[in-house]
């Protein structure tokens, strides 16, 4: 069974409080590598068998619409073995 | 006239706000969110709340319900509709309203009294206060950051199509301290501040949200 995964990741310009708040608690652990850290969201979409093109398609229609919202957000779609 | 409030699952302030509907003078009529029925209503009202869980986006899920393809459809003819708080982020969602509403800046849930101005007097829902006007009224919620692009926020602030922005410190960082915008016809309005729970001092902040709920008729005298 194939896997469809849906990266959601808000646009480069848009403010992430949630990023920014996990970027400043990484030091306090002691954990000092980070520069940035911007959160996202995934989606991992079940399919019978191999996905299909149409099927593909149809996921980055889904994904325009409603996983992600364009107007903050970008998206990423690809299949996961 | 008569305004319908939609309740949606998990929708939470539909009674203040057809209570302020009713006070500002108009027959409130309860919408429910999986009807395809607007029930021959003036106006719609969706209320604040945590629609559909706020899962996925706020407002993400609600924008798809049968109700709100009829709201959508009324608007795009004129239709007054105003949306509070999560009303606000399912308009954005609906594409009625450009923008978004995102985290607040410090990540935390706001609720308290807060001062706005009015800066846009000519909307169906803001027609009865004073361009420049200050009220306050109550603001509660965790993401009431309006974002958007830099052309579409030249674009709102060059046709006026800002409505309210908060007074004094930003709240959540919105840009431009924009607490409400409008459509370019004047009859979709987002806030994210509550004026339905300031239309009587004994139970609000003040009665300064009111004008909102009287505003609608003046729009239908016109």
């Amino acid at each position: 069974m194939a896997k469809i995964v849906v990266d959601v990741m808000l646009k480069p310009e848009i403010l992430d409080p949630q990023g920014n708040a996990v970027a400043s608690a990484l030091p306090r652990l002691g954990f000092s590598f980070a520069k940035s850290v911007r959160q996202g969201k995934r989606f991992e979409i079940e399919v019978e068998g191999e996905p299909t093109a149409d099927q593909l398609a149809q996921v980055e229609k889904a994904a325009e619409v409603l996983l992600s919202n364009p107007v903050i957000e970008n998206f990423v779609v690809r299949v996961e073995k | 006239m008569r305004v319908g409030v939609i309740t949606f699952p998990g929708t939470l302030d539909d009674r203040d706000a057809a209570r302020a509907v009713v006070a500002g003078g108009s027959e409130a009529v309860s919408l429910w969110h999986a009807d395809a029925d607007l029930k021959n209503v003036d106006a719609v009202i969706l209320p604040g709340g945590f629609s559909y869980g706020d899962y996925l986006r706020c407002g993400a899920i609600s924008r798809f319900a049968p109700v709100m393809s009829l709201v959508i459809e009324a608007a795009g003819k004129g239709m007054p509709v105003l949306g509070i708080c999560n009303g606000f982020q399912v308009l954005c969602e609906s594409h009625l309203l450009p923008g978004a509403l995102t985290r607040n800046s410090d990540l935390h849930f706001l609720c308290r009294d807060q001062e706005i101005e009015i800066v846009n007097n000519t909307t169906a829902w803001t027609s009865s206060y004073k361009s420049g006007e200050k009220i306050v009224i109550p603001l509660k919620n965790g993401e009431g950051s309006f974002q958007c692009d830099d052309n579409t926020l030249a674009q709102l602030e060059g046709e006026g199509h800002v409505i309210a922005r908060y007074v004094g410190q930003n709240p959540n960082g919105s840009r431009n301290l924009i607490a409400g915008i409008t459509n370019a016809r004047g009859n979709v309005v987002g806030l994210m501040p509550h004026p339905e729970h300031a239309i009587n001092e004994l139970t609000g902040p003040s009665a300064q949200g009111l004008g909102f709920f009287t505003s609608i008729l003046n729009a239908m005298v016109k």
